[in-house]
């Protein structure tokens, strides 16, 4: 089965319909699907909710999809730097469900790994847990939390070879597992797709069982805070 | 006279043990970074997925793949490890960051914090800030003692929504110190050239000896 694709449009083919959950990597603009933000923008896919830890910036990222109104909701953990975002939510136009980070990471995890729920004390005493049953262990109190199935993952990658393995680079690797582990399809995009038997197998990130779809492109990876020191 | 943004952070490092893995916050945390003291090695962790967490890069350096969790630009270390966002925080709940030292809004004499929005005005989100003070070993507040209007922040109860229930251990402020004990807290130390009574003043909560 071939998993390689021309085209950010011809990897989401069939795949896109209106209302569906879509989890994305990526933590503020580091290691965040660009080309794939952009073809669903292109392709006008409405009602989405869109797991992932930030919604991107004004005009990037995630950000665009909200500009073009095509998000119903976010599962997010952090808005601070999306002025649009903000906007949205606090108009009542944009549902948001906040979730902690780490939550919301392992969410995606146990989704991905067939766990229904499990219970943590992130949260506990907060609005967060409003709703949510509560459980002593050992004398402690937990919540318990859902794993999240998504209908598509969109996640991006430094390389990956022919068959789906994916590597990481730095800081970029961020949510871009867990968020691929827990969609029914996961499509990587990647900056180079490598001949097969060019990654060490000992050092794959994340096997190509969980990438169904990949493609290779030019991303932009544009930085949020630059922060630098003087030279001595 | 009380302590600044730098004497406040360099405070907070006095916190540190040597070979303890931490999480600083963003902000005044951040520059806690700056004060390790000598002889004292910490590893930094970053929660969007690094341990070894090294200094700003020298200009031209920046690498958009290589960010904290303020998304500010940083660098590696020899010691550095990347991982995902999932165990990140598995070593976050798992109790293995020693300490993590963040801002708040907000702290309350029982150890309430509130650091991730004011209801109606400003929502930004609580980040990691539920998970650190949930799983770490011990958590330090710093932030300033008092609102620009003069009002105290360090409160006999939250007004804002709460980042965690009874989870800070210190308050570091530009006042000085105080720990959270059996009802209410205790004045570790005064900032230089704050008194005693000026500190008491300044706080809402209350203060046991």
């Amino acid at each position: 089965m071939k998993k390689v694709y021309d085209s950010a449009a011809a990897a989401l083919d069939g795949l896109l319909f209106d209302g569906m959950l879509i989890a994305a990597g990526g933590f503020g603009l580091c290691g965040i699907p660009e080309l794939l933000i952009q073809a669903i923008r292109e392709a006008g896919t409405r009602d989405l909710t869109v797991a992932s830890n930030n919604a991107g910036v004004d005009g990037f990222g995630l950000g665009v999809l909200l500009e073009s109104r095509q998000g119903r909701k976010m599962i997010s953990s952090y808005v601070g730097e999306n002025a649009e975002f903000m906007r949205q939510y606090l108009s009542g136009e944009l549902e948001l469900e906040f979730n902690p980070q780490g939550t919301l990471a392992e969410r995606m995890r146990a989704g991905g790994a067939g766990i229904p729920g499990f219970y943590t004390k992130t949260g506990v005493g907060t609005v967060i847990a409003e709703g949510k049953e509560h459980k002593e262990f050992d004398g402690e109190t937990y919540i318990l939390e859902r794993g999240i199935v998504a209908d598509l993952s969109i996640v991006k990658a430094w390389k990956a070879d022919p068959s789906g393995n994916l590597v990481f680079r730095k800081t970029a690797r961020n949510f871009n597992p867990p968020a691929a582990t827990c969609g029914r399809v996961c499509v990587a995009e990647v900056e180079e797709i490598v001949p097969l038997g060019s990654l060490e197998p000992d050092s794959i990130h994340l096997p190509g069982i969980y990438v169904h779809r990949l493609i290779q492109g030019q991303h932009e990876k544009r930085i949020e805070q630059r922060t630098v020191r003087k030279r001595a | 006279m009380a302590w600044d943004r730098n004497q406040m952070a360099a405070r907070a490092a006095q916190e540190l043990q040597d070979g303890w893995y931490v999480n600083l916050g963003i902000g005044i945390p951040t520059l806690v970074a700056n004060y390790i003291p000598d002889g004292i090695e910490v590893t930094l962790q970053s929660e969007n997925g690094m341990l070894g967490m090294g200094p700003f890069p020298f200009e031209g350096e920046e690498d958009a793949d290589l960010i904290n969790a303020g998304k500010q630009t940083i660098t590696e270390l020899p010691k550095t490890a990347y991982f995902d966002s999932a165990q990140s925080f598995a070593m976050i709940r798992g109790g293995k960051i020693a300490m993590a030292i963040l801002g708040a809004m907000e702290v309350a004499e029982n150890g309430d914090l509130a650091n991730w929005m004011i209801p109606g005005k400003l929502v930004k989100g609580m980040g990691g800030a539920m998970d650190l003070v949930a799983g770490v070993g011990r958590v330090v507040v710093v932030m300033d003692h008092t609102s620009k209007h003069g009002e105290s922040k360090v409160l006999k109860h939250c007004t804002l929504p709460l980042t965690g229930q009874g989870v800070v251990n210190r308050i570091v402020t530009n006042l000085g110190v105080l720990d959270v004990v059996p009802g209410g807290l205790r004045i570790v130390e005064c900032a230089e050239g704050v008194t005693e009574a000026e500190l008491r003043a300044a706080t809402e909560a209350t203060i046991v000896d």
